[in-house]
């Protein structure tokens, strides 16, 4: 009998404890980006404005910068899964032998420091610079490089999922050329790997800021550091809304119905009356 | 499936003949580093025929599928599909049907955009191909599962949608790579035989592959044994069966008994009796093993008039109770390994372990080795 009032009243203990984590992790998390927000919109005399965030689109290095920014987060996200896919179906199909490799380089950025692949890429910059132009979209090249550790491991993910071996030979052997293979096999069943890719990649190339300082890029995080030398209200402001737009992406992600929004609807079917299969025909077990 | 479904057209692979294409691998040789996964193997495939390649894992029978698929290079020999050498042709535009040993459905798309696929890559419009995917998922009876994912169906129904969609762009030739090996025992068994109805109906060239030699014997018209990468024999399922070519096959497919025995002339003593030697004979003269047959091997009990019995007398050893028939190990006097015999249900009742038997060869042609 005992066991039947200590059931419920552990149920209650471990519900505790679980709401308290929650609420402790939640507010080490929120206060403090409150506290972001109460600077951002606190006056020096003591009231509240919202000159710091509207100044945001207005203040002509900071969206610059952000549109830099956002043009080089896009853009390096292409040249990523333009590049790695690929490659990490090579491997996967025809070069087996190269993924221990291929993980060990795309890994290896993890390992050097900013400082250091700055040191190294300076002298190629030089050149890029020489036959590109100065342009901050310069900086895709570098990014591509700090952004494939996990990039991989998003791609590695989904791709380890499939029987890739089997589903690209099937479509082969029913007259798929290698471009319907990618596009019409591969890439709709890794939309969710391709996806997550896609905001990690976003999300280095928005919070990256020792590259593209010490290779004299204006880009957001570094027109951030440099608002706040002169108005720290404006710089709190811009940090937040990046954070906010990183969150976005994340939680758009964890929502994004790819991959199970074609599953999801025939399984009401499944639970419905359905006609039963003819004999022979190996019903569900 | 429609008419137009059914009816062989002028494909990718060149004009077929009604009821399909002859299939000719003409010395195929693969290899994978120093392993040779196909040296010089041979097979005609007459058209709309099945024929089942069956050999132990490793003998390079799957390989020879894949290479006729496109699927693999042949380091050497050709491949000959309704008259056309295949040499340059890539997979895709080999215009085959291929079966999967593993679920070979697309996560994404559901059972009737599975079975449209190969249509849609050939350019068909949305309508008309629906209605042939439509018809492809009726001749394997699962038209009312045409909207369910791959994760909503058995396996069964996996690999009888990946069938349909085979047949779906109407192949030159049905590939099956073991197609039934990941069911369960009954699934497996319904399943191959609607294939093989499936296949008489439409008439395509089939080459399944299996390791299960009760698949093989029962679904093919005919079998090729393979073995290091070489065909051992190709026959009719009761050919292969009765007269086997090889020791190998003898051994390979259903169940030998290995009986020391005298030959010579054209002949050997075995068990009391002089048996014929098949072609296959490795031993003409001399000491010899015969390979034996359990229901060539006829049992008389002792408790009957076994005095006048030619033949070896031994010991039942073990009874295992199979129904129709009884199989019993008979432990032979002179030693040896227990002999696998079939007694009849009648006899089986009224024999236990123990009982001494006089056993001899029934008069059939043998192979000795």
């Amino acid at each position: 009998m005992s066991r039947h009032h200590t059931g419920p009243r552990a149920g209650a203990g471990a519900r505790t404890i679980r709401w308290t984590v929650l609420g402790v992790a939640a507010a080490a998390a929120l206060v403090p980006l409150l506290a972001m927000l109460d600077f951002s919109t606190r006056t020096p005399t003591g009231g509240r404005s919202g000159q710091a965030w509207s100044s945001l689109a207005t203040d002509p290095d900071l969206s610059a910068a952000i549109l830099v920014s956002l043009q080089l987060a896009l853009l390096t996200a292409v040249v990523v899964v333009a590049l790695l896919l690929p490659t990490m179906l090579l491997v996967a199909l025809r070069l087996s032998w190269a993924r221990q490799p291929l993980e060990l380089v795309c890994l290896l950025p993890l390992a050097v420091p900013a400082v250091v692949v700055v040191v190294g890429v300076a002298p190629v910059y030089a050149w890029v610079v020489h036959l590109l132009g100065s342009s901050p979209l310069n900086l895709v090249f570098v990014y591509a490089v700090l952004a494939l550790p996990y990039a991989h491991r998003a791609l590695a993910a989904g791709l380890g999922g499939l029987d890739l071996r089997t589903l690209v030979e099937a479509a082969r052997s029913l007259g798929a050329r290698w471009p319907d293979v990618v596009l019409k096999v591969v890439l709709p069943n890794l939309t969710g790997a391709v996806a997550s890719t896609v905001v990690l990649v976003v999300a280095v190339v928005l919070g990256e800021f020792t590259v593209a300082s010490l290779l004299g890029y204006d880009t957001l995080p570094v027109a951030i550091n440099l608002v706040g030398k002169r108005d720290a209200e404006l710089s709190v402001a811009a940090s937040l809304a990046s954070l906010v737009l990183a969150f976005v992406l994340l939680l758009g992600l964890s929502l994004l119905p790819v991959g199970r929004r074609r599953r999801a609807a025939p399984a009401a079917a499944v639970l419905s009356p359905t006609p039963a299969a003819p004999p022979g025909t190996g019903a569900p077990s | 499936m429609s008419t137009a479904t059914r009816q062989n057209t002028t494909g990718a692979t060149g004009t077929r003949a009604p009821g399909g294409v002859e299939v000719r691998l003409e010395g195929l040789r693969r290899s994978f580093g120093d392993v040779a996964a196909l040296d010089g193997l041979d097979l005609t495939i007459s058209p709309g025929e099945l024929v089942a390649l069956l050999g132990p894992s490793g003998c390079g029978k799957t390989t020879a599928l894949r290479v006729l698929a496109g699927l693999e290079r042949a380091d050497a020999g050709t491949v000959v599909v309704g008259g056309r050498d295949l040499a340059r042709v890539p997979a895709h535009r080999r215009g085959m049907g291929m079966v999967f040993q593993a679920y070979s459905l697309l996560p994404h798309l559901d059972a009737l955009d599975n079975v449209a696929f190969g249509l849609r890559l050939r350019g068909m419009g949305a309508a008309e191909r629906r209605r042939r995917a439509g018809d492809a998922l009726e001749l394997v009876g699962l038209s009312a599962q045409a909207h369910r994912f791959a994760p909503q169906m058995s396996g069964g129904q996996q690999q009888r949608v990946a069938l349909a969609r085979a047949l779906a762009v109407q192949p030159s030739v049905l590939l099956l790579d073991e197609p039934f090996s990941a069911l369960d025992a009954k699934v497996r068994e319904q399943l191959r035989e609607e294939v093989r109805r499936i296949q008489r109906e439409v008439g395509t060239t089939t080459l399944l592959v299996t390791h299960d030699q009760e698949e093989a014997l029962s679904v093919a018209d005919r079998v090729g044994v393979v073995r290091a990468g070489r065909l051992e024999q190709v026959a009719v399922p009761q050919e292969l069966y009765r007269r086997p070519a090889t020791p190998f096959v003898a051994e390979f497919v259903g169940q030998v008994n290995r009986v020391a025995c005298e030959v010579g002339a054209g002949g050997a003593q075995v068990l009391g009796r002089r048996l014929p030697l098949l072609p296959g004979s490795t031993t003409t003269s001399g000491a010899g093993t015969a390979l034996l047959r359990p229901e060539d091997v006829e049992v008389v009990l002792e408790v009957e008039d076994a005095s006048t019995v030619a033949g070896a007398r031994g010991t039942v050893v073990q009874l295992v109770f199979l129904g129709a028939a009884t199989r019993a190990a008979v432990q032979l006097d002179g030693g040896g390994e227990p002999l696998v015999v079939h007694l009849a249900a009648r006899t089986g009742e009224h024999t236990a372990p123990g009982a001494r038997v006089v056993v001899r060869a029934a008069q059939v042609p043998v192979l000795v080795r």
